[in-house]
C-alpha cells in the first residue's frame, strides 16, 4: 500500500487526509527516520504485517478520533496501533481500543535518585550488581516474595501504589512523585477475571523478562541546569531506572478483552479496517468495562514498580552504606496506557481518552497533574535506551500538550526483529562487548539478552533529538548504563 | 519444516503447518512454547485440558494460544507440546479441546526464553491450501 507523506517541518510529516480517514495521520520523524517507515508501507511485508505507516492511517479512521493521529519519533509497527502511537477520542462519541493500550497495560519507567556519584559507585559496581539481580525477582514467570489474598490483590487493583506504601514498601513521599499519585480512580476489580488476579498474585515486586530491566545509571550530560537543578540532578550523579509493567495480570486483561471488544466491534459495527483494531464506544458496556479493569491494571504496575523501587533501594544501601530513605524518587510515568484527560483541542478544553501505545504521558508547565516542585517545568519524562546505549530525561512544553496531547517517545524503538537479532549476536559475546564498556549485565536468559541487543534497536540520540527539535519536548539530561539486570 | 517463525521487527510471528487442522494447531502451540523454552529441556509430568471457543478458526488459534498462556502462567507450569483432540463447528462457530503436557516450571533446569505477553489479532491468517496443507499464522506479543 503506497502511503503519501507530506513534509510539514524539518521534523513532522503528514499523511493527509483521504478516503475514510477522519483525521490526518502526524509524524514526527526527520528524513533518514521517514524514508525506511515509506518504503516498508510501499513493500506491504511479506505475512501480512501491517506497515506502521499504514497502522497510523487506519487509527485515523477510528470514531471520535481528534486532531491527528500521531506517531512519535519511536514509531515502528505494533499490532494495530503502531509502537509510538498517540491517539485522543471524544470522550462521549469515541471508542476505545485493546489495541491502543497492548498487554502490557501501564509498562513504564521509575527513576530513583542517590545521593552517590559515578566514582564513588564504580569499586562496588560487582556487588551492587550481583545484589540487585538478587534482591529484584527477575525472568520469565518470576515470583516475588509478597504474596496477596484475592481480596488484597482487589484492594491493590482499587488502590494502586498507596495500597504497597502502606505494607512499608516504600516512602509516602514515593507517592507525590508518581503519575496520578500510582493510583487512577475507576478501577473496577469485578471486571478483571479471577484468572488475572491469579496470575497476578505471586507476582508483585518482579520485573518480568523481555526488554524489561532495572539499571544503575549515571548523569553523563545536562543540557537544561535549570530543570535539571528542579529535578535535583547533576552531573556524575548516579540514579536507579526501573522499565517493567502490569506483568500477567495485565497480560490476562489484554487477553479477555481482546475478545471481549472482537464481539463488541461486530455488535457495534464500528468500521475498523484491520481486525487487529477491536475497539468498543466508549460509553458502551463493554468499553467502560474494559477501561475500568485497564484503570486496576494500571494501579497493579504502579505498585509493582513501588515494591521493586523498595527493593532497589534496600539493596543499593546495603552495598553502599548509604540510607535507604536518601534514595529519593525523581519520577515514575507510564507509557502504555488509555486514560482521560483534559486537553486543549482546536482551541477549545475538553475531555478526550487518550490512547499511548509506547509513547510516554509529557505533561508541560502550569499543568495541576505535575508535582508541584516541577510544576515550573512539567514533570521529568523518562526515555530508556537500551542495554549499551544512553537513556534520557527530558520536560514536557506547551508546544508538546497542544500537539500531542501532552505525550513524547518511549525509547529508542526496534529496527531489527528479534529473529534478526539472535541471528546477528550471540548473548555471551555481547556480554563481553558491553564489560569492555564498563557495563556490568544480570540476565536469566541468554538468548532473551541476544534478542535486546543496543544494535536492535534505533539510534535512542537521534530519536530524543527529533522531538526536542520538533519542540514538543526539551532534553534535561542524558544517563549512561553501569549496570544493567534483565529478565 | 512444521512451524517457523517470521520476521516482524518489534514480535515474533509464527506460522505453522499440517496435514490436518489438528496438527497445524499443534505445530503452532509448538512454535510459541519455543519462543518462551528450549522445550527439549522440559517433561511431561503434568497434563493440563486446553479447551477454547471462537466465532471462527482464525480468532480460535488466538483463544487457543491465550489459553495455553493463560494455564501455563496459573499453575506455574512450563509446557512442552499439546495434542489436540477436536475442533468441531458449534452453532456460534468451533469448540477446540486438546491436552498440553509439561512440568513445574523450574527455572534452573528449563531452557528459558523470552516471556510471551499474548497472541494478537495481528498478521491472522488460516490457509487451507489446494495441496490439502493447513496453515495459520499470528503475531506473538513478547
Amino acid at each position: 500500500m503506497r502511503i503519501e507523506v507530506k513534509k510539514i517541518s524539518d521534523f513532522v510529516w503528514e499523511i493527509p487526509r483521504t478516503g475514510d480517514m477522519l483525521v490526518p495521520g502526524r509524524i514526527y520523524a526527520d528524513e533518514e527516520t521517514i524514508a525506511p517507515l515509506v518504503k516498508e508501507a510501499a513493500s506491504g511485508k511479506p505475512g501480512g504485517l501491517t506497515p506502521a505507516l499504514v497502522q497510523v492511517a487506519n487509527v485515523a479512521t477510528l470514531p471520535g478520533i481528534q486532531v491527528a493521529s500521531i506517531a512519535m519519533a519511536d514509531i515502528h509497527p505494533g499490532y494495530g496501533f503502531a509502537i509510538g502511537g498517540v491517539a485522543a477520542f471524544d470522550a462521549e462519541k469515541g471508542v476505545v481500543s485493546v489495541a491502543g493500550v497492548g498487554f502490557d497495560i501501564n509498562c513504564g519507567v521509575r527513576v530513583l535518585k542517590t545521593p552517590l556519584t559515578r566514582n564513588e559507585i564504580e569499586p562496588v559496581k560487582e556487588a551492587l550488581a550481583n545484589q540487585l539481580f538478587r534482591d529484584v525477582p527477575s525472568g520469565v514467570g518470576s515470583t516475588g516474595e509478597i504474596r496477596l489474598k484475592e481480596s488484597e490483590i482487589d484492594e491493590l487493583l482499587v488502590k494502586g501504589s498507596p495500597f504497597i506504601v502502606e505494607r512499608g514498601y516504600g516512602l509516602p513521599e514515593d507517592l507525590e512523585y508518581t503519575e496520578g499519585g500510582g493510583c487512577i480512580k475507576g478501577a473496577d476489580p469485578r471486571n478483571v477475571s479471577s484468572r488475572a488476579k491469579q496470575r497476578q498474585f505471586k507476582q508483585v515486586g518482579t520485573l518480568g523478562s523481555g526488554n524489561h530491566y532495572l539499571e544503575v545509571q549515571y548523569i553523563e550530560e545536562i543540557y537544561d541546569l535549570v530543570a535539571a537543578g528542579i529535578y535535583g540532578l547533576s552531573k556524575g550523579q548516579v540514579v536507579i531506572s526501573i522499565h517493567c509493567g502490569s506483568r500477567a495480570l495485565g497480560h490476562q486483561i489484554g487477553t479477555d478483552y481482546l475478545k471481549t471488544l472482537e464481539a463488541a466491534s461486530r455488535k457495534y459495527g464500528i468500521p475498523i479496517r484491520d481486525r487487529e483494531l477491536v475497539c468498543a464506544p466508549i460509553t458502551s458496556t463493554e468499553g467502560k468495562k474494559y477501561i475500568s479493569a485497564v484503570n486496576a491494571g494500571m494501579n497493579c504496575a504502579f505498585a509493582n514498580r513501588q515494591a521493586i523501587a523498595h527493593l532497589a533501594r534496600g539493596a543499593f544501601a546495603s552495598v553502599t552504606g548509604v540510607r535507604p530513605e536518601s534514595v529519593r524518587m525523581l519520577y515514575d510515568v507510564a507509557h502504555n496506557t488509555c486514560k482521560f484527560e483534559t486537553h486543549t483541542v482546536n482551541g477549545v478544553e475538553k475531555k478526550v481518552l487518550i490512547h499511548r501505545k509506547g509513547a510516554t504521558r509529557a505533561f508541560g508547565p502550569g499543568r495541576e497533574e505535575v508535582p508541584e516542585a516541577y510544576r515550573s517545568v512539567g514533570h521529568p519524562l523518562l526515555v530508556g535506551g537500551t542495554m549499551g546505549t544512553a537513556s534520557y530525561i527530558l520536560r514536557g512544553t506547551e508546544k508538546g500538550m497542544i500537539e500531542c496531547f501532552g505525550s513524547t517517545v518511549h525509547g529508542a524503538g526496534r529496527s531489527l526483529s528479534r529473529v534478526q537479532s539472535k541471528r546477528q549476536w550471540r548473548g555471551a559475546e555481547l556480554l563481553k562487548e558491553l564489560a569492555e564498556k564498563g557495563i556490568i549485565i544480570r540476565s536469566g536468559s541468554m538468548s532473551g539478552l541476544a534478542e535486546e541487543a543496543p544494535g536492535a534497536y534505533k539510534d535512542v540520540d537521534r530519536v530524543v533529538e527529533i522531538m526536542h527539535r520538533a519542540g514538543v519536548n526539551r532534553k534535561v539530561a542524558r544517563l549512561r548504563p553501569m549496570v544493567c539486570v534483565k529478565g | 519444516m512444521p512451524y517457523s517463525y517470521c520476521e516482524h521487527v518489534s514480535d515474533i510471528g509464527i506460522r505453522a503447518e499440517g496435514p490436518d487442522l489438528k496438527s497445524a494447531f499443534n505445530e503452532g502451540v509448538s512454535a510459541m512454547l519455543n519462543v518462551m523454552f528450549d522445550t527439549s529441556t522440559i517433561g511431561e509430568g503434568e497434563v493440563r485440558e486446553i479447551l477454547a471457543e471462537a466465532p471462527e478458526i482464525e480468532t480460535l488459534f488466538v483463544e487457543v494460544l491465550n489459553e495455553v498462556l493463560s494455564i501455563q502462567g496459573l499453575d506455574e507450569l512450563a509446557f512442552k507440546r499439546i495434542e489436540t483432540f477436536e475442533i468441531e463447528r458449534t452453532a456460534g462457530g468451533f469448540r477446540y479441546s486438546g491436552i498440553a503436557f509439561g512440568e513445574k516450571f523450574d527455572r534452573t533446569r528449563h531452557g528459558v526464553r523470552t516471556e510471551v505477553k499474548g497472541a494478537t489479532y495481528s498478521g491472522l491468517k488460516y490457509n487451507h491450501g489446494a495441496n490439502g496443507t493447513h496453515a495459520l499464522e499470528c503475531v506473538l506479543d513478547v
